[in-house]
């Protein structure tokens, strides 16, 4: 009876069922095929977050993304600049107060230095349809190595909440063949 | 102070019951239902907005609902609750007085100006910043001083119930060692003073920086810390509902646990282990090592889930032994055929467990993996997952046993005894649909705290898949029925409460004892073991689908 004391009162002499027994230690092994599938994942996986960041001021932040934006700008959409930088460059992505800046051009299968972070509040980088999902944070810049393998349209949802206006907070990204 | 202490017998336990400890019990569990329905009208608020078809509220108060029903029922719905709980847990199953009743009025009065206080803030619409109150976002002075006076009140809670733990050792009320629940909610009571001591760690800093006193938060160190409070807050309702689980099957079945041992052990991983769990909330955030990520999000190599997964066995196999203990022996599940389902606390309590096991657990786990986060993060399937943990679970829990609290602590009948029936099943669909489907959305990358997935009004455009729509209509309709339950749930207890009949010693439900089951090794739970056998084949295919997932999303390092 779990409302009354133990029937036995040295409790933690008692035996166990055998039962109870196999069942604690499978749950115990699967614990650590789990836990070591998290470690195989960082040799043998593809998709991992590296765990890049610096703390850095905003504008110093934006300036970057500025100067690539009028060096690699090839268009304009919304008003908003499509940047096409050459692959294995560093590419900024600014989250603000409502938007994501600029729309970036990338290429398939090439590798790019991703750099995010928001200039205000905390935002939510979901790239979709692909559904990968960051945390970004004012004055954390977070570095990551993308490579791209699907060509098309992407939308960037803002997925932290972040105002009134964090529904309207919707970017893109172009992956060209 | 003894002295002055007046008691009452229980017919159906025989337990002295202190009166003071009793009227505790009564204020603590009125004021979580009323909560709850207030949380729960919020809730349904925001899943008709979600509804695309329907699309209720303007954005405005979307995001103000959503973050009322986060505080009212996440937070002041169930550790109201879980203060009657702990006050039952010592004083009435330890046959004893409680300890400072006056404190725990003071604790109760200060959760009441807490809750009262930081609702106010959230209505006057400058403090729509989420359950979570993430910095830089910043909300009114008194929403932090809320939460901070309701967890000073809950904290006072906590030592009352360990002063009371004393008080019943010291004038020697019970023999041996403390019962397995009052055990459970041990744990629950030491988790939460951690919980609450994190809590005054980020929110006292938060509320002098929305005051102008504090120049800067750091973004990640609050939600570093914010979380360390957050999600052990989480594990103080995953060691309420265990017990609560425990304390149904023993109340309604007179079950036993199979061994005291194992159960307690299960019990003390959740103490060394679930406070780890901050780093859930922080796996696709810049700047942590993964070797801190995988050893925190893992609970030390998957420790505490441990524990969870022995109380998955444990619960239901001391029910399994209990009824074939009474010749329920026939094939694998005649014990479970035959089990109580007409019975409302034990309907719901095993619903809780099965739906906690395979809704909550398990997609917690996924999503707390280091990558597989990747996919989720932030999504609906996080609001999914929770949903089979908190609402599912815990929730479920605290309804079922309120079903046992009404004729023993409150000693009225049960009104509208068909609509109590029901209620549990009406609200488990309703719950299990909108865990699956938000969990479905999720994975379609539909995002939480949304108003609008068709982004109307945005510069750019992006279209969700179909289907997510279909998900999130599905959703709605799954509010609509968990509201349902939730309703019926209200007008059961308030009924009760209010008009029930006075119980007599022959309407109160009869202890069934089963003193043992024999030896350890003439225990016999096969229907158990299949259960559990079936719930770790799905474990394992859903873990390893969900990285076959991960795989195809775009490299990354």
């Amino acid at each position: 009876m779990a409302v009354v004391p133990p029937t036995e009162r040295i409790w933690w002499k008692e035996r166990i069922a055998k039962v109870e027994i196999m069942w604690v230690a499978i749950a115990f092994l699967w614990g650590l095929v789990m836990f070591f599938m998290m470690i195989y994942w960082h040799g043998a996986g593809k998709q991992n977050i590296s765990n890049e960041a610096y703390r850095t001021d905003p504008a110093v932040f934006a300036q970057k993304a500025q100067a690539m934006a009028e060096q690699y700008k090839v268009r304009e959409e919304a008003g908003i600049p499509v940047v096409h930088p050459p692959p294995g460059s560093d590419v900024y992505l600014i989250a603000r107060l409502w938007q994501w800046w600029p729309i970036l051009e990338l290429e398939k299968d090439k590798a790019y230095r991703l750099h995010l972070m928001s200039m205000d509040w905390q935002h939510g980088f979901s790239a979709q349809p692909v559904n990968l999902n960051l945390q970004i944070h004012p004055n954390y810049d977070m570095v990551l190595t993308v490579t791209p393998d699907q060509a098309g349209e992407f939308g960037i949802i803002c997925n932290e909440y972040c105002g009134i206006g964090h529904h309207t907070m919707v970017g893109r990204l172009y992956v060209k063949e | 102070m003894a002295t002055a202490t007046q008691f009452r017998t229980c017919p159906t336990t025989g337990l002295r019951v202190d009166l003071k400890a009793e009227n505790l019990i009564k204020a603590n569990a009125v004021a979580a239902v009323i909560f709850l329905a207030v949380g729960g009208f919020f809730g349904l608020l925001v899943g008709l907005t979600r509804w695309p078809a329907v699309h209720l509220l303007p954005a405005d108060w979307f995001y103000l609902a959503l973050t009322a029903h986060g505080l009212d029922v996440l937070i002041v719905w169930i550790i109201f609750f879980e203060m009657a709980i702990l006050y039952f847990a010592s004083a009435i199953l330890l046959n004893s007085r409680l300890a400072g009743p006056r404190w725990a009025w003071l604790g109760f009065g200060l959760m009441v100006v807490g809750a009262v206080v930081v609702n106010i803030a959230v209505l006057q619409g400058g403090s729509t910043v989420m359950f979570t109150s993430y910095v830089p976002m910043k909300a009114a002075p008194h929403f932090y001083l809320g939460i901070i006076l309701f967890a000073v009140g809950a904290l006072i809670g906590c030592f009352v119930f360990f002063g009371t733990l004393v008080v019943a050792k010291e004038e020697r009320t019970y023999q041996g060692s403390i019962p397995l629940v009052t055990f459970g909610a041990l744990t629950a009571a030491i988790i939460a003073v951690f919980t609450i001591a994190s809590g005054a760690i980020i929110l006292i800093p938060t509320l002098l920086w929305s005051m102008g006193l504090i120049s800067h938060i750091d973004s990640l160190m609050y939600k570093t810390i914010w979380w360390a409070m957050g999600h052990s807050s989480q594990q103080v309702n995953v060691s309420a509902h265990v017990a609560v689980w425990y304390a149904i099957a023993a109340i309604v079945l007179g079950a036993r646990t199979l061994s005291e041992k194992v159960s307690r052990t299960a019990f003390l991983l959740y103490i060394l282990f679930l406070q780890l769990a901050s780093a859930h909330h922080l796996l696709v955030e810049p700047g942590i090592s993964s070797e801190w990520k995988i050893f925190n999000t893992s609970y030390a190599m998957y420790l505490a889930v441990l524990g969870s997964m022995i109380h998955g066995m444990t619960v239901p196999g001391s029910i399994e032994a209990a009824q074939r203990h009474r010749g329920l022996n026939r094939g694998l599940f005649e014990w479970l055929r035959k089990a109580p389902w007409g019975n409302p606390a034990f309907s719901g309590m095993f619903l809780s467990l099965i739906m906690f096991g395979f809704i909550g657990g398990i997609s917690g786990v996924v999503m707390g993996t280091e990558q597989l986060n990747i996919i989720m993060h932030n999504t609906l399937y996080t609001p999914g997952h929770f949903h089979g943990t908190v609402v599912a679970g815990t929730t479920l829990a605290f309804m079922a046993i309120t079903y046992l609290i009404i004729p023993l602590i409150f000693r009225r009948e049960l009104v509208m005894k068909k609509i109590a029936q029901w209620q549990p099943y009406v609200f488990s669909i309703g719950v299990a649909g909108l865990s699956l489907f938000m969990m479905g959305a999720g994975t379609l990358g539909v995002s939480r705290r949304h108003w609008d997935m068709t982004f109307a009004d945005a510069a750019l455009k992006f279209d969700y898949p179909e289907a997510a729509f279909l998900m999130m209509g599905l959703n709605g309709l799954s509010a609509i029925l968990a509201a349902l339950g939730g309703i019926m749930y209200i007008a059961v207890v308030v009924g009760s409460v209010l008009f029930g009949k006075r119980t007599t010693e022959q309407s109160l439900p009869k202890l069934n004892v089963i003193a043992s089951y024999g030896s350890a090794d003439s225990v016999k739970v096969p229907g158990t073991v299949v259960m559990v056998a079936v719930f770790f084949t799905a474990f394992v295919l859903y873990y390893f689908i969900n990285w076959k997932y991960l795989s195809e999303i775009w490299p990354l390092s």
